[in-house]
Formats: C-alpha cells, structure tokens, sequence
C-alpha cells in the first residue's frame, strides 16, 4: 500500500503524505517550474522529473532520497541528422520533422531484473533507453528508424509523441508502447525490432481505408495489467479498447456514459476485468459532462461502467484530466487523480469515494504512487 | 578577446559568469565558452547545436542572422548578448 504520491504540476513538484488520518501535502520541489512528469523506480527508490524551462530546453532531475535533495542528470538527445538525409515533412503539418526534443511524455522502469535501466518516450517521437538511471540516454534506433515512424501524427501538439511504456512483469524484454499519434508498437527482444500492435482500434476522424491502421490510431493512454499482462486497456481519442491477448487484438467497449472519451487509463493491477477512467466530453469540448467531476470503473472487463461521484464536485465543475494525471497504487484500492483546474482528489475505497486534497494547485500534468 | 554576457534568468539553473574568450565566429565563441562549462550548452544551444527556439543572441547589439549554423563574424572585442527572446506579457 502506498502512502505517498508525487504531483507534477506547472508550477513545481508536490509530495503528498497521507498521515495518521488523512493525505496532506508535506513538500513542493522545484517551486515556479514546469514540471511535466516525475518517476518513481520502485527498485531503488529513485524519482526522475522532468522539467520545461521553456526558453531554455527540457531538463531531467533525479532524487535519490525521497525528494529532498535534487540533481540535474541527463537528457535525452536526439543524433546529428544523416548526411544528406532530409526528414519526410508530415501532410498535417508540410514541415520535416525536427530532430529535437520537445517533451518528455514517458518515463518508466525497466523490468525488476535489469537494475538502472529506464525508458523514456519523447515528442516528436523518439523512445530513449538508459541502463544507468538516468546518467545516459540512448536514442532506440530500431523503431526510430523503421520508415512507418515517419508517418506518426502530430496530436495536440505539432509533433508525435510516446507516452505510454508498458513492460511485461513476465519478460523485461516485452516492452508496448503507445503514440498519439501513431498506435501501439511492441518488441520482444529488449528494443532490437519492433512491430505494430494488432487491429481492432478504429480512428473515425480518418478516411474509412485507413481507420483501422495501427499507426493513425491516437492512443491516448496504454495500461497494462501487471497479474494478467495479456490484458491492456487502451483510453484512445475515440473511445475505449481492450485487449485479452497482448495486444494482437482490439475490442472496442462502446455506449459508456457520460462519455468514451478522456486521456487517463489505471487498470487494477490484480484484477485485468478493473479498469478507472475519467470521462470528458468529447472531443472539442473536453470537460467534464454537465460540469459534474465523475471517475468511470468497470469490474467485468468493459460489459458495465459504475460512475463514481462521491467527494466530487458536482456543478459547475471543469476539470480536465491529462493522460498521466490518474494513477493506482499497488493493492488497486488507493486512486489519484489531479486536473488542469489544481484540484487533487485521493480515495482509499478503489473509487467509491475521494477526498479532496487541494483545490488550489497549479494545473496538475502527472500523479504517481510511490510504490515499493 | 570577445565577451559573453548571459540573461540573469538563466543563472537561477546554471551558473554562467560573463567570460572573454577567442574565436572569430559565434560558433568558435560560444564553443569555447562552453567547454569550460559543459552544462550550460544545452540552456542555449538545443542538440543540433542551434540556438534555442526562444533564446537570442546579439553580438555588438546586432541580433546574429545565422542561428542554426552560428557563421556570423565576431571581432576581436566584440560583446555577445545570449539573452531569452521574451516579447511582452
């Protein structure tokens, strides 16, 4: 059971405690910085934030005793462009891509048998390794370079971006990961070779031939089920997907109210049929439906949806949250979640009811349990 | 020798004292001044060596043209600028 999560915020790094009778936060890192995602390693303790100083280029820090103290490590880098090699310009965007890092959208821990090694994923596309906890980044040039990666899609933002980085608990080597815009891609030998995921996502803002192609897929939110790694859920742009056999295939879960449509995914980490989502209305509007906060949880792999409310607010209430803005530890009772608006909210009943822990953060990019 | 000047904001993250130092072009300059401090260089230059989206150079109050290749000419005591391109707000 977890008693502590790290907030990643546009204006720093929160801790937050849960004391004898309630969570409260206990320490804020990096105060008026744009801190965009932090990682906890549960094999050594060690958390990596990175940070946007905007003017001045995407930072990584890492803390090796429980946010107190802070160094600046790494970053990743993108090589020097081929001699004579000109990026293939996107159709949406009628610019070559800039072999430059723009964000770092992913960070997670290699597998419990390969100690320092963390992956990073990276607008404008680019998925990094280190073997050394952050010391050093190594572009992964297989994937970089398999010519289908030069048609992943900007999304929100001007570039593609990978997000979500799924190791198999089973084989380190089983590595999933998700682009928005671009699907899902595997290895299963550490990083060597990759290949798309299976069919059955569907893309409706594309033209019917190619709706079903893994690589326009805007996967918003890849989850694996730690017990069952066969089982993935995907919260995608235009709805909800799932997976019972490694990602070969896709089966959409549909008519799920308020709305299909939102960023975050949390799968049960024992329980492959438990999933949490945060559902907005879809997709120009992106807001909660009627201004009413709620979580969605299924417990029967996707045939029903409860909508949790308790704790809530429950009216005029907009609160937007991000991909990584939702996390569960590891018993699968404790849940956070935190929104563009600052507000935090923590349960301990796996969703039946939250706590507000703060109304008054900044805009709020990740949470993440401190798992041991 | 030229001198480079840094915006004050950018001392907040890492430390870059104003420093004489050789060469007859910004790359030459700025090469040499980052030698000296290695973690400065990705604060205002990005991986392919450009200079930062938001981020600006002056040499002698001239706003440098080249800021990808970073040819413009520097004279023996030329004072260089590395400030951020801030516009309003």
């Amino acid at each position: 059971m977890s008693d502590r999560c790290y907030v990643s915020t546009r204006k720093g790094l929160f801790t937050v405690d849960r004391g004898a009778s309630k969570w409260s936060i206990s320490r804020v890192m990096f105060v008026g910085d744009n801190v965009t995602l932090t990682m906890h390693d549960p094999r050594n303790g060690n958390l990596l934030a990175a940070l946007n100083h905007g003017h001045f280029g995407i930072k990584v820090h890492r803390s090796t005793d429980g946010a107190e103290t802070w160094q600046e490590i790494a970053v990743p880098q993108y090589p020097p462009l081929p001699e004579g090699y000109t990026p293939k310009p996107h159709p949406f965007t009628g610019k070559p891509l800039d072999w430059a890092l723009k964000l770092i959208w992913g960070l997670t821990p290699g597998g419990s048998d390969q100690p320092g090694v963390v992956w990073c994923g990276t607008m404008p596309g680019g998925l990094f390794k280190s073997e050394n906890n952050g010391e050093s980044w190594e572009l992964n040039r297989p994937l970089w370079d398999d010519p289908k990666r030069e048609d992943w899609g900007p999304n929100g933002a001007e570039f593609p971006g990978i997000h979500s980085i799924c190791v198999d608990p089973r084989d380190s080597r089983h590595v999933s990961v998700a682009i928005s815009t671009g699907g899902v891609w595997i290895t299963r030998d550490g990083g060597k070779s990759w290949g798309p995921g299976g069919s059955g996502m569907r893309a409706d803002y594309f033209p019917e031939e190619q709706m079903g192609d893994n690589n326009v897929q805007d996967v918003h939110c890849l989850a694996q089920c730690a017990a069952n790694p066969e089982v993935f859920w995907v919260q995608h742009h235009n709805g909800i997907f799932r997976s019972t056999d490694g990602a070969a295939s896709w089966t959409e879960i549909k008519d799920v109210k308020p709305s299909v449509f939102g960023f975050p995914v949390a799968i049960h980490p024992r329980k492959p049929d438990t999933a949490w989502f945060v559902p907005s209305t879809k997709d120009e509007k992106r807001c909660p439906t009627d201004g009413r906060v709620v979580v969605n949880r299924t417990e029967d792999g996707g045939k029903t949806f409860e909508t949790l409310r308790r704790g809530l607010p429950q009216e005029y209430a907009y609160d937007l949250v991000y991909r990584h803005g939702l996390d569960v530890d590891e018993t699968g009772n404790r849940l956070v979640f935190g929104s563009t608006t600052g507000s935090l909210w923590i349960s301990e009943d796996g969703g039946d009811s939250w706590q507000t822990i703060s109304s008054n953060l900044p805009p709020i990019y990740a949470v993440r349990f401190a798992n041991s | 020798m030229a001198t480079v000047r840094f915006t004050r904001n950018i001392q907040r993250h890492v430390e870059c004292p104003t420093r004489e130092v050789t060469g007859s072009t910004l790359r030459a300059v700025l090469d040499h001044y980052f030698q000296e401090n290695e973690k400065a260089r990705g604060y205002v230059l990005d991986e392919q060596g450009r200079v930062r989206q938001h981020m600006v150079v002056f040499i002698d109050g001239e706003m440098v043209r080249d800021r990808d290749g970073l040819s413009d000419a520097v004279e023996p005591h030329s004072m260089i600028d590395v400030i951020q391109a801030l516009s309003g707000g």
